[in-house]
C-alpha cells in the first residue's frame, strides 16, 4: 500500500468513529493547550526582559573594570599582587562601593582597550551627578533626577520620538514617562522637540545650567525606568563642568569604561573577546551576563510549568493507548481482511500508527491554535488591566519555532503510544477474522 | 502439467499434551490449474483448515504445501504476502466487506495492497464491477446491498488482480437458493472461461456435485477422492 493510500485510510478509520476520536483528540488538545500556554508565558516574559535589557543601554557594548580581588587591591587567595608606580586607586575618595577602593583605570588604560580587536570605540565611564531638571518654560520649578548616558547604538524603548544622537554636539536628552506631568507637559507627544534646562555643580560648588532639547519620551520600563539618558555631547559637557577644579590627576581616573564591540559578533566570538580582555587583566560584562541571572530564573520556572504539561500530556497518551487498542480490536476482521489479501504486517503497523500520530497532529494543532487565541485575549485585556504597569509586556508570546516543535514532540508522543496497539494489530492472525464465530 | 497446488502429508495439530486436537492427519492431494474442486465435509471435521493452509493463510504442523512447484514454507512472510495479493482470490461466506466504505473501495481493497495508483485501480474496479453487474452500484455504500450483491461484491474483489485461484469458503452459505444459485454460475463461468482453478469448501452436496472433483473431509482424514 503506498504512504498516501495509508494515510487516507488511517483518517477515514478515525473519522468512522467520530465521538471517540474527538475524546481522544480533545485530551491531546487539552495538553498541547497547556504545554502551549506555559511556553508562552516563559517566552512572552523574556521577550519583555529583552526589551528591558535594551532600556539598560548598549546591548553590543562591555562595561570594563580592572580585575582585582573582591577583597580590595592586594589581597588575594595567592598572597599580595605588586604595587606598580603610578596605579590609581577608585573608593579612597569616597567614590567606590562599599567603602572598597579598587584600582582605577585610566587613559593608558583606554588606549590598550581600544587595541583588541574588534573593539569600535571605548568610553571612560563617566559619572555626571546634576542637581535637578526644570522646563525651559518654567525655570524655577526645579526637580531632582537620575541621568544616564547612551552608548553607541541605542535600544531604548520610546513611547514617543527618538532616542538622542550621538552623531553631532547638539545637547539631546530623552525623558521617562514620569517626568513629563512634574515637568509641566500637556502630554508626551507635547514634550518632543522641547527644552528642558539641567543644573549642575562644580568641584568648588558653583552652579551653572546647561540646556538640552527633549528628543523622545521613554517608555515605562520594570529596571532603569527613573533616568533620564543624555547623548555623548550633553553628558561630557556637563562631566567637564562638574569636574573643574579637580586636579588633572584625578580627573584621569574612571572605576568603569564602557567599550562597543562590532554589531556582529557572534555569542563565541564575544567570548573569545572577554577572555582576551580578562588576559590584559580586565574584566569585561555584557548586559546579557548582568541579567543572565534573571533569564536562568525564568527558564527553570518556566521548566517547572513545563512538567505540570507534561503530566497532562501523559495522561492523554494513555487515551491514545486506550483509543487505539479499542479500535483494533473492534476492527479485527478488517485487519485480517487485508491480511489475507496481501497486506504485510508492517504496513498494518504503519497504518495503526499513522492513527496515532493523525490523533496526536489535529490535537497539538488545535491546542496550539487555541493557545495563540486565548493569548491574544490575555494580551489585550492584560495590556489595560491586570498588566497596565508592564507597559509593551506580551505576557503570552508564541514564536513559531516553539509552537511546531510542540506539535512535533506530541507528534512523536502519539507514535510512541500507538507503537502497543498498532503491534497488537500487526500481529493479528488473518485466520481469526476467517473463522466463524 | 505442473499441479497448481500439491500437498504432501499435511497435519495440523491445535493445542498441547492433554489437550492437543488433530485437525488434520495425513493430507496428500493435487489441484490441477483450471480445475474446479469441492472440500465437503461435516462443520468441524477440518475442511475450513484445510483451506486457510492451502490458501497460506496457516501453517501446517507438519507437511509441505507447493503452490505451482514452490515449497510455500520456504518463502518469506513477504512473498506469501505477494503469492496471495497477486495470484489468489477470496470469496467468504460472510463476505467481510468494509460496510461503510463504498462498493468500489471494496473491490479496489487488494490493488490499493498492492500499491497500484488511484486512477489504474479505480478503472479496473469498475470494469470488474461490469463483469459481476453491479456497474451502477460502484458508488453505494456496502451496507445498502442484499446479500446476492454483497457476494458479487466479494467475487469482483477476488477477481481484480486476476488471480489463478479462487478459493470459495462456503460462497453461497448466507444466501437463499435462487441467489445462490447466481453467485455458483458465475464462479463455475469463471472457472470455464477465464480457466481459473475454483476451490470451494462447501457442506452443499449439489454445490459439491457440479464441481469437477471432491475431496471429503471427515475427522481430519482424507476419505475419497473421485473424479466424476
Amino acid at each position: 500500500m503506498k504512504f498516501f493510500d495509508l494515510l487516507l485510510t488511517a483518517n477515514q478509520s478515525l473519522l468512522r468513529n467520530k465521538a471517540r476520536t474527538t475524546l481522544t483528540i480533545i485530551a491531546i488538545f487539552i495538553g498541547a493547550t497547556t504545554l502551549s500556554l506555559t511556553n508562552g508565558i516563559g517566552a512572552g516574559i523574556k521577550t519583555y526582559l529583552s526589551k528591558q535589557v535594551g532600556n539598560l543601554g548598549n546591548s553590543s557594548s562591555l562595561t570594563i573594570t580592572a580585575k582585582t580581588a573582591s577583597r580590595g587591591p592586594g589581597a588575594s587567595d595567592n598572597g599580595l599582587t605588586k604595587y606598580v608606580a603610578g596605579q590609581k586607586k577608585i573608593g579612597g575618595d569616597g567614590r567606590g562601593p562599599g567603602g572598597l577602593s579598587q584600582v582605577a583605570l585610566t587613559q593608558a588604560d583606554i588606549a590598550k582597550i581600544k587595541a583588541v580587536p574588534n573593539i569600535v570605540s571605548v568610553q571612560a565611564g563617566l559619572i555626571a551627578t546634576p542637581d535637578y531638571i526644570a522646563n525651559a518654560s518654567q525655570p524655577d520649578a526645579k526637580y531632582q533626577f537620575q541621568l544616564g548616558q547612551t552608548v553607541g547604538r541605542t535600544n531604548l524603548d520610546m513611547s514617543e520620538g527618538q532616542p538622542v544622537s550621538n552623531s553631532h554636539g547638539a545637547a539631546e536628552i530623552t525623558i521617562p514617562t514620569s517626568y513629563v506631568k512634574s515637568l509641566g507637559f500637556a502630554s508626551n507627544a507635547a514634550a518632543v522637540g522641547k527644552t528642558v534646562i539641567v543644573g549642575i555643580s562644580d568641584a568648588t560648588g558653583a552652579q551653572s545650567t546647561f540646556r538640552a532639547t527633549v528628543t523622545g519620551v521613554q517608555q515605562k520600563t520594570l529596571i532603569g525606568s527613573t533616568a533620564a539618558f543624555a547623548n555623548e555631547s550633553l553628558y561630557t559637557n556637563l562631566y567637564d563642568y562638574q569636574t573643574t577644579g579637580l586636579p588633572t590627576n584625578a580627573k584621569d581616573s574612571y572605576a568603569t569604561v564602557s567599550a562597543v564591540y562590532k554589531d556582529d559578533l557572534t555569542d563565541q566570538q564575544v567570548a573569545s573577546l572577554k577572555s582576551t580582555l580578562s588576559a590584559e587583566g580586565y574584566t569585561a560584562q555584557t548586559i546579557k551576563d548582568t541579567v543572565g541571572t534573571v533569564f536562568t530564573v525564568i527558564s527553570a520556572v518556566t521548566y517547572v510549568l513545563d512538567g505540570f504539561a507534561a503530566i497532562t500530556l501523559l495522561a492523554a497518551t494513555f487515551g491514545i493507548v486506550n483509543t487505539l487498542y479499542m479500535s483494533v480490536s473492534e476492527r479485527t476482521k478488517e485487519i485480517g481482511l487485508m491480511k489475507a489479501l496481501g497486506m504485510g504486517k508492517g504496513k498494518i503497523f504503519l497504518l495503526f500508527s499513522i492513527e496515532a500520530v493523525l490523533i496526536g497532529f489535529w490535537g497539538s494543532l488545535l491546542g496550539v491554535g487555541f493557545a495563540n487565541i486565548i493569548g491574544h485575549i490575555v494580551n489585550s485585556v492584560g495590556s489595560k488591566g491586570f498588566l497596565k504597569d508592564f507597559t509593551g509586556l506580551q505576557l503570552l508570546s508564541f514564536p513559531a519555532k516553539p509552537s511546531a516543535l510542540i506539535i512535533l514532540g506530541i507528534m512523536l508522543i502519539a507514535f510512541l503510544a500507538g507503537t502497543l496497539p498498532a503491534r497488537r494489530a500487526s500481529q493479528k492472525d488473518p485466520i481469526d477474522a476467517l473463522r466463524y464465530e | 502439467m505442473k499441479a497448481a497446488i500439491q500437498t504432501n502429508q499435511l497435519t495440523k495439530v491445535y493445542g498441547k499434551k492433554a489437550s492437543r486436537l488433530i485437525a488434520l492427519e495425513d493430507i496428500t492431494i493435487a489441484i490441477k490449474a483450471g480445475e474446479s474442486v469441492a472440500i465437503v465435509g461435516k462443520s468441524g471435521s477440518g475442511k475450513s483448515t484445510l483451506m486457510h493452509i492451502l490458501a497460506l493463510l496457516d501453517q501446517p504442523t507438519s507437511g509441505s504445501v507447493k503452490i505451482d512447484g514452490v515449497a510455500a514454507e520456504q518463502l518469506p512472510a513477504k512473498q506469501l504476502d505477494q503469492l496471495r495479493n497477486k495470484n489468489f482470490g477470496f470469496v467468504f461466506q460472510q463476505f467481510f466487506l468494509n460496510a461503510n466504505d463504498s462498493v468500489l473501495n471494496n473491490v479496489i481493497l487488494p490493488l490499493k495492497i498492492a500499491g497500484v495508483g488511484r486512477q489504474e485501480r479505480n478503472r479496473r474496479g469498475r470494469t470488474v464491477l461490469q463483469a459481476v453487474e453491479l456497474a451502477d452500484k460502484a458508488d453505494d455504500k456496502a451496507i445498502n446491498l442484499s446479500g446476492g450483491q454483497k457476494q458479487r461484491v466479494c467475487i469482483a474483489r477476488a477477481l481484480i488482480n486476476h488471480p489463478s485461484i479462487i478459493f470459495a469458503d462456503e460462497p453461497t452459505g448466507n444466501l437463499d437458493s435462487t441467489t445462490g444459485q447466481k453467485i455458483e454460475d458465475l464462479l463455475f463461468d469463471l472457472n470455464k472461461t477465464k480457466n481459473i482453478t475454483l476451490l470451494i469448501v462447501t457442506h452443499d452436496p449439489d454445490l459439491a456435485a457440479r464441481c469437477d472433483r471432491e475431496i471429503h473431509i471427515k475427522d481430519g482424514h482424507l476419505v475419497e477422492t473421485g473424479a466424476v
